[in-house]
């Protein structure tokens, strides 16, 4: 029999964030993969470039935005993490100048 | 906990228009108290774009009004400028059609002869005011006299700077008359504040605060829905809407209008506007009128489709049958003066109003004629037309 544990690592899959390796477990958000890494901040603010993560976990503050496969501006706490996704850094707005 | 306080004038209303009767009163000597039911900013004032226009108004006493207060707003950018995100942008109004752009040229040239200044702008030249606007529109006109301020912040620091005595969370239940009709404050849901003149600068429920003085004025709610984008670097430049704007603004139907209105802000993201409904006070989000509004600004602005709109809030303009707002004096209640019923142009008339209102205050001669703002201009209903 096996363990609900090594049920989801047989399922698990990996994304990358900012060019390094990250494994995920299926129905996670990329906020959720990124945290179970020990990965807490994913954006800098527009003015002072302060680290941003979590705040709410519910999609309502805008806190968490994270460039997801080139597009800024993704909620990670409700984007969920698919097999490949490209997850950077987010400095800004994340559009360019 | 009961109050009771004395002061020369009660303005009731903490949203931009109060704040500027506030602040000119302040400066013409009198000691002012703001009461408001709300927070700063908790009605019309917080729910809007923060436009200072002329280019939507047709020659005729609110381009006056407009043309005074965007005189005044410069000066009061010059003192607080940076803190309520003064924007002397200008404002590009475009034509989608070759009749729209007659049209508009016709409206301009009329705006032209009352003081406005309008530059025509041809098809070919668009692109170097707004790099990013669709590709083949017909041309437009640019109004440099437009800006744009941050309203609740404006309100906010404007009311401050008038050092008013501030009375939050204080919902007036009756305009206290005297025997012979004449003024003597009001009472609140907190205590009484007396004083010798009221002013009515309670916005959309401005008809409803009337009525607590016993007199009538009709203003209602045009509702309408902002829909606020991701923050995104500078992109547009000036307030660009289109034509068929103008005619919304004046329009008289109850149903969905919707004509594009777009902006950048300080703080990043993009506003995008204008839908107007005659729904009452429903503030329920409709679904129409936000796909409406992103329609008509993707139209205008292509790059706006790979843009995620993040929010969208709704507010109530307090229009007037005319479309004109009440201000001055009100000769059915001695001491009550209003400033109320701006529609959609509110923070844009507020110090014009504000100074006015002080004018009449004080017994100066306004530097305005009045007469088309009179109060009491609007014949009650009698019970059998109502019917």
């Amino acid at each position: 029999m096996t363990s609900p544990e090594s049920a989801d690592a047989a399922r698990a899959f990996e994304v990358t964030f900012d060019g390094r390796p990250v494994e995920a477990l299926p129905g996670r958000t990329i906020a959720a993969v990124l945290w179970a890494a020990g990965i807490t901040s994913w954006r800098t603010t527009r003015d002072g470039g302060r680290p941003r993560g979590v705040f709410c976990g519910i999609g309502v503050c805008f806190d968490c935005l994270v460039t997801v496969n080139g597009r800024p501006g993704r909620r990670a706490c409700l984007v969920p993490a698919r097999p490949g996704d490209v997850i950077r850094t987010q400095e800004g707005t994340g559009h360019e100048d | 906990m009961s109050e009771s306080l004395t002061c020369d004038v009660v303005v009731v209303g903490a949203g931009m228009t109060g704040a500027a009767c506030a602040l000119y009163a302040a400066r013409a000597g009198l000691g002012v108290t703001v009461v408001d039911r709300g927070p700063v900013a908790g009605g019309t004032t917080g729910a809007g774009e923060g436009n200072l226009l002329v280019s939507d108004k047709a020659p005729g006493p609110e381009l006056g009004l407009a043309l005074l207060s965007l005189r005044l707003w410069a000066e009061l950018a010059a003192r607080y400028g940076p803190d309520i995100e003064y924007d002397a942008k200008g404002g590009l109004v475009v034509a989608e059609t070759p009749e729209a752009v007659d049209g508009l040229r016709a409206f301009a040239d009329a705006q032209r002869a009352a003081g406005v200044t309008a530059e025509a702008v041809p098809a070919d030249r668009l692109h170097d005011l707004e790099p990013r606007l669709a590709p083949a529109l017909p041309g437009g006109v640019r109004y440099p006299q437009d800006a744009q301020v941050m309203p609740a912040l404006a309100a906010a620091h404007l009311l401050k700077a008038s050092g008013a005595r501030l009375l939050t969370g204080h919902e007036v239940t009756r305009v206290l008359r005297a025997r012979d009709g004449a003024v003597r404050g009001v009472r609140t849901t907190r205590g009484d504040v007396h004083a010798p003149a009221v002013v009515n600068a309670a916005g959309t429920w401005g008809g409803e605060l009337a009525s607590r003085a016993d007199v009538f004025l009709p203003v209602m709610p045009r509702r309408g829905f902002v829909l606020v984008t991701e923050p995104l670097p500078p992109r547009i430049r000036h307030k660009v809407y289109a034509a068929d704007y103008v005619a919304d603004v004046a329009g008289d139907t109850a149903d969905l209008l919707a004509s594009p209105v777009v902006e950048g802000t300080a703080a990043g993201p993009v506003l995008i506007g204008a839908s107007r409904e005659r729904v009452g006070f429903d503030r329920s989000l409709s679904l129409r009128a936000v796909r409406a509004l992103a329609a008509g600004a993707t139209r205008l602005f292509p790059f706006l489709s790979e843009v995620r709109a993040v929010r969208t809030y709704a507010g109530f303009r307090p229009y007037l049958p005319d479309h004109l707002p009440a201000i001055g004096p009100d000769p059915r209640a001695p001491g009550l003066f209003h400033a109320c019923g701006h529609e959609g142009a509110g923070i844009g008339l507020a110090p014009g109003t504000g100074l006015l209102v002080a004018q009449a205050l004080t017994g100066e001669t306004p530097g305005l004629d009045l007469a088309p703002f009179r109060p009491d201009r609007f014949p009650r209903p009698t019970k059998e037309a109502a019917r």
